[in-house]
């Protein structure tokens, strides 16, 4: 099991992050250090792209919320790409649906960062 | 062919132990997945039970502070109409009791995962006994 991670440079300011595999407690620290790498160098909107991953546990969730919490601090935005049913579920279940913007595309998810 | 010899019982139980670390609870989750899959659960149903047994293994290594938590048991009874799974390991994990939907911090995730266990699964229960451990108890029936 792994998880690949690709940083892409998009419109404007932003930045879009592609995951490809399962988000677990073994795979997560490898998001949280691009997500934070991109903070770190101040790109404050991102759009993280789920649509390639399979699952993804409440560490995969806890390194998605920090993301957007540092973002927000200086009024930047995370959005998702995300279209799996089962990993939709688990954003609705905990709630999620409300904190995140989740899109069904990646177009939708850049434009609503602005 | 003797029809009798095609009427496979799902009833059974499998036990599996694995190190308390990161990189082997994918192996609890496609195991545990696979006997799922010996019952009439749908696909649905199956990610259901992957997911909060994950979860589960996950809460015993982040209680032992990332550190290897020891050995994880995951013991699971397939009768017909429901899987109970045991997972049982050494550390003290959060109590459930505590968490609630309602109560949700962003940066909690240990009580995500607790309340992802709960939501996911029909029956919850959770033991900790100071010899034994903590012993997290989850009952998933078949709705089909």
């Amino acid at each position: 099991m792994d998880i690949k991670v690709n940083v892409r440079e998009s419109e404007g300011d932003a930045y879009v992050v592609d995951l490809t595999g399962e988000i677990d407690v073994y795979t997560s620290p490898k998001v949280k250090d691009a997500i934070t790498e991109l903070i770190d160098q101040e790109h404050y909107n991102l759009v993280i792209n789920l649509e390639k991953v399979r699952y993804i546990d409440s560490t995969g969730l806890g390194v998605l919320i920090g993301g957007l919490k540092r973002v927000r601090e200086h009024g930047g935005s995370v959005n998702l790409v995300c279209t799996n049913p089962q990993i939709k579920k688990i954003f609705d279940i905990t709630g999620l649906v409300k904190i995140f913007g989740i899109f069904d595309d990646e177009q939708s998810a850049m434009k609503a960062l602005v | 062919m003797n029809p009798a010899l095609l009427d496979v019982s799902s009833h059974g139980t499998v036990e599996l132990k694995i190190p308390g670390r990161a990189e082997w609870v994918a192996v609890a989750r496609l195991a545990v997945a696979a006997v799922a899959s010996r019952l009439r659960f749908s696909v649905d149903e199956v990610e259901d039970i992957k997911h909060a047994i994950a979860e589960a293994c996950t809460n015993s290594i982040q209680s032992a502070g990332g550190e290897d938590s020891g050995t994880i048991e995951i013991v699971c009874d397939a009768l017909d109409d429901e899987l109970r799974v045991h997972v049982r390991d050494g550390s003290s994990a959060p109590k459930l009791e505590s968490v609630k939907p309602s109560g949700l911090d962003e940066g909690r995730t240990e009580e995500l995962g607790v309340f992802l266990i709960r939501a996911l699964m029909d029956s919850v229960e959770y033991t900790n006994d100071p010899r034994r451990g903590t012993e997290l108890a989850m009952t998933k029936r078949v709705t089909a």
